[in-house]
């Protein structure tokens, strides 16, 4: 099949995006057309792709900076990766992107803005499926702000509410602040080696150029020239060359921009808040796609992180911190959404911990099912809410179970997927997950355990709450099942999220065959190991959603007193508290440089300058023709004085 | 020193200076003037102190480009002429007056 | 003799000139102009340019003179200036101009070639051989000495501004004579323009005024031009 027809994938959405932005947001119908459209083109395009029928066409070069003597220029160009962890991940974005869009028809049918929604959507499949695609760190950096920028767009998709609008802000600062880290990263490992470019080869040569020397020495030339393997690649040149120092930025940079969107601890704040866009954007943006970004591009240039032990260490730490704290947070909320929220920052952490810990084939395991079951969460819960009359609060539910069963059959699936019950897709991947952290530390496995223990507790208070037991307000009690477009989605969501994790559809057993390569160098693949693979989790998760049933069955509020864990270790408050001091602070020196520095001195100045020279010269324009006259006879015989005599 | 004046050679100089000296009269006539017409008239005066020297060269040079470039000075002042009074008679209109230090509304 | 001449026209040239701009009474400097024309036009005779003597006694001090007096008239300017002389612009322009006189003295006392004798210069030559041959040509059983009729200088200058065709050095001013004409349109045009005054149309006979025109306010036109 013609290379060419890849290009469709950016193209297609990005002309969605485009017609909508400059004409189509008035005709919804229309909107919704094109880039309901445009994803399932991507995802056509993306199961051939997958298949491999389709070959990366040729890069097309975006931007070509000339080197100097000694040091070479850069060449940035937009290509497109075809491996198989590219291929994977895009037919997860473009089959849950599909998928949302579908069940956006129904659930935004009554929005006067929709058109205006489905162009962000476009907007964020133009731009994840180039961070999917990106076959340098430029091209990926410049996408990457394309997800960001239309998550800005769509979480302030109301932005008639304030909340709405400053989630929005809160959102895109937090991304930047991260992206100042990425893009110190990006420009690290630029100096270091002259190059940008992340595609497989030129990883695997870079690691290779870096750890040599230490094989040379193991090695006989015999043996490095009878493997050549994926390792033997041309070293990228140019560059400073490396030093332990320079690499270890390199790490934290590039785990910075991770930080930022996929909402690791420091940063985490904006997520939760991010709820206040429509259900359908959390489900893809903030659940699914987006926020996986961070741990895609971990796992992408994950032979550059196994250059750094320490930079892995605070990978993993960070993670692990993460997982358990957002856990802990979400067993106390009570807006259906946030607990979903915190639910994807924790696995969000899970991932991030398993890339630290050496395991990027359990991370994109993991990556993959969550997709699955943490779309259908949100879609499910959308379709909640939806049967609510925009009814966030789970206190005010009860009795679901009911009176819209097929929402309330698939959110159960998803809930199980997601704590792991035996049989359904987390199982699989959380657990394989567990054991490759095991393998790096059993601290980080034991904290892992607990978080799923405490996964299992919240989700389960959460299904009990809002689906059994009496009925606790009259949205609750009237409730109407959500029409098929709504449903479909749904129905297939929960069928990946059962089938996803098994082995039969081997999904692990692609990852582990793309991560082989990878991990040989460093650590040896982990042996399979049962009980602590699926006996021990599983039975920490299966007490305690016991736990939660008892503790939570026909309450009428919550039982648990009001702790810290529902202020949210107060984390907000704090950075409230910080920020005011210090930005009022450097806000106030800023203001006196900006009031007599800049206006003062320079604009103030430079205006008081001009209007003084302009009185000065305001003196000859007497109007009188007479000294118009002697002024310019005057200029002739000097002009011609100098001209004739002065030399 | 009279009788040596009167049967001296004529040069090219003295038809340079005596065109320098007319043009200088006009000058000055344009700059202390407070009459328009009259100081159109020296700028006039000025252009045929340029005609002169034009036609002086014409001669000295053996070539009659120079008398070709004066019939076109001639004909353009005469144009220039016609409209520059044209223009004070509508300023005449206006201002019901032709003396320049009425006329300052260049003043900033 | 052509000394004495020279002195004459141009001492007298000078005279007038300086009373054209010491006079206070318009007319009179419009009468002055005249003669300095007319001195100058002596001038332009003692260079052997005759034609242009004509043409400047013609134009300049014929029709552009009638010219100054009839505005001056139209205009009744009041006949000299009350207004006392600026010392102050006469003494600056009167350094200007010795400034002015002095780069000229200094400039042709540099340049030695301008000391020659300007009578003892050849009498511009019209024909080139090769245009002599032609016009010979062109004029089969001509008198041998017919050549020399047609070399005077009116002759010589139509010519030049009328010929199209002349040798391969040679320049023709048929295109700027051309353009020269177009100007004098654009002139004459100009002036009618700037000299029309709008007045309201009058009816022609037989036909009936339907509206009144709206009066026309002296004020508002007053403010517009100020």
């Amino acid at each position: 099949m013609d290379p060419y027809i890849a290009w469709f994938l950016l193209l297609a959405p990005l002309a969605s995006a485009i017609a909508i932005l400059l004409h189509l947001y008035r005709l919804p119908a229309m909107a919704m057309f094109a880039s309901v459209g445009s994803a399932s083109l991507c995802f056509v395009i993306a199961i051939f792709v997958a298949l491999g029928y389709v070959h990366p066409p040729d890069a097309w070069t975006w931007i070509s900076l000339p080197g100097t003597t000694g040091h070479g220029g850069m060449e940035i160009e937009i290509g497109m990766i075809f491996d198989p962890l590219s291929k994977a991940m895009l037919l997860v974005v473009t089959g849950v992107g599909l998928l949302v869009h579908i069940f956006s028809i129904g659930y935004m049918a009554n929005d006067p803005g929709r058109g205006r929604f489905f162009g962000g959507l476009s907007i964020f499949m133009f731009s994840m499926t180039g961070i999917v695609l990106a076959t340098n760190l430029i091209e990926l950096f410049f996408f990457w702000e394309g997800v960001g920028l239309s998550s800005y767009l769509l979480i302030g998709f109301w932005f008639t509410k304030e909340s709405a609008a400053a989630a929005a802000n809160k959102a895109f600062v937090c991304n930047r602040l991260a992206d100042f880290g990425f893009m110190i990263g990006i420009l690290t490992y630029w100096i270091m080696l002259g190059t940008v470019s992340i595609k497989p080869a030129d990883l695997a040569g870079t690691y290779n150029a870096i750890n040599l020397p230490q094989v040379e020495s193991t090695l006989t030339p015999a043996q490095i020239a009878a493997n050549p393997g994926p390792a033997i690649a041309v070293r990228p040149s140019g560059g400073i060359g490396t030093s332990p120092l320079l690499i270890t930025i390199m790490v934290l940079g590039l785990f910075a921009g991770c930080v930022g969107k996929s909402a690791m601890f420091p940063l985490h704040v904006w997520l939760p808040d991010a709820m206040e866009g429509p259900t359908p954007v959390s489900a893809l943006i903030h659940a699914a796609t987006m926020v996986a970004a961070g741990v895609y591009m971990l796992c992408r240039v994950y032979p550059l992180l196994l250059l750094s032990d320490a930079g892995m260490f605070f990978i993993a730490s960070i993670g692990c911190i993460t997982a358990f704290f957002a856990a802990l947070v979400a067993i106390q909320q009570n807006d259906i959404k946030r607990i979903l929220a915190y639910s994807t920052l924790s696995q969000l952490g899970y991932m991030v911990m398993a890339v630290g810990c050496g395991g990027p084939d359990a991370a994109m395991f993991h990556l993959t099912t969550h997709a699955f079951f943490k779309a259908l969460l949100f879609l499910a819960a959308g379709s909640v809410i939806h049967a609510l009359h925009e009814e966030q609060d789970i206190w005010k539910m009860g009795g679901l179970w009911q009176k819209i069963p097929l929402t309330s059959a698939t959110f159960g699936i998803g809930m199980l997927a997601l704590i792991g019950f035996p049989g359904f897709a987390g199982f699989f991947s959380k657990d394989y997950l567990l054991s490759a952290c095991y393998d790096y530390s059993p601290i980080f496995y034991w904290v892992g355990v607990i978080t799923a223990a405490l996964t299992a507790f919240y989700m389960t208070r959460l299904v009990v709450v809002a689906f059994f037991g009496p009925a606790r307000s009259d949205a609750a009690r009237h409730p109407h099942e959500s029409p098929r477009n709504m449903t479909i989605p749904l129905i297939l969501l929960a069928i990946l999220s059962v089938v996803g994790g098994w082995p039969l559809l081997g999904i692990k057993a692609y990852f582990h065959a793309w991560s082989v390569p990878l991990l040989q160098a460093v650590i040896a693949v982990p042996e399979p190991n049962a009980f602590l693979e699926m006996i021990l989790p599983s039975t920490f998760v299966l007490f305690s959603v016991g736990l939660a049933v008892v503790v939570y069955w026909g309450q009428e509020r919550d039982p648990l007193p009001d702790t810290v864990l529902a202020h949210k270790f107060y984390v907000d408050e704090i950075y409230n508290r910080f920020l005011v001091a210090v930005q009022q602070m450097v806000a106030n020196i800023l203001s006196w440089i900006d009031g007599w520095i800049l206006d003062g001195l320079i604009l103030r100045g430079s205006a008081y300058l001009c209007v003084g020279v302009g009185e000065l010269l305001r003196l000859f324009q007497t109007g009188s023709l007479q000294t118009y006259a002697f002024l310019f006879s005057l200029g002739s015989i000097l002009l011609i004085y100098f001209t004739l005599f002065s030399h | 020193m009279g009788t040596n004046h009167l049967t001296m050679e004529i040069t090219l100089n003295h038809y340079l200076a005596v065109g320098a000296i007319l043009f200088v009269i006009g000058l000055i006539g344009v700059i202390t003037r407070r009459n328009l017409i009259i100081i159109y008239m020296s700028l006039e005066m000025m252009l045929q102190a340029a005609n002169l020297t034009l036609v002086a060269f014409s001669r000295f040079n053996g070539h009659l480009d120079g008398q070709v470039f004066v019939f076109f000075v001639i004909t353009v002042a005469a144009a220039e002429v016609a409209v520059g009074l044209a223009l004070i008679v509508a300023l005449y209109r206006l201002r019901q007056t032709t003396q320049v230090q009425d006329l300052t509304t260049l003043k900033f | 003799m052509n000394a004495l001449f020279f002195w004459f026209f141009s001492v007298a040239m000078i005279i007038c000139g300086l009373a054209v701009i010491l006079n206070r009474n318009a007319v009179a400097s419009a009468i002055c102009f005249a003669f300095t024309i007319f001195y100058m036009s002596g001038l332009f005779v003692m260079l052997s340019a005759f034609f242009l003597a004509a043409v400047q006694i013609l134009v300049t001090a014929g029709a552009v003179m009638v010219l100054f007096l009839f505005i001056i008239m139209l205009l009744d300017v009041d006949a000299s200036e009350k207004i006392p002389r600026q010392r102050v612009w006469m003494a600056a322009s009167l350094v200007l101009g010795l400034g002015f006189i002095y780069l000229v003295a200094r400039t042709l006392n540099e340049m030695p070639e301008g000391a020659v004798g300007i009578n003892s210069a050849p009498e511009p030559a019209y024909f080139s051989q090769q245009q002599a041959a032609t016009e010979a040509n062109r004029h089969p059983g001509a008198t041998p000495g017919f050549l020399t009729d047609l070399d005077d200088d009116t002759h010589r200058i139509g010519r030049l501004l009328f010929a199209t065709k002349v040798g391969p050095n040679e320049t023709t001013y048929v295109a700027p004579f051309e353009i020269t004409s177009l100007l004098i349109l654009v002139a004459t045009i100009g002036v009618i323009v700037l000299c029309k005054q709008d007045e309201p149309r009058r009816p022609e006979p037989g036909e009936e005024i339907i509206h009144e025109a709206p009066p026309v306010d002296p004020k508002k036109e007053t403010t517009l031009t100020r």
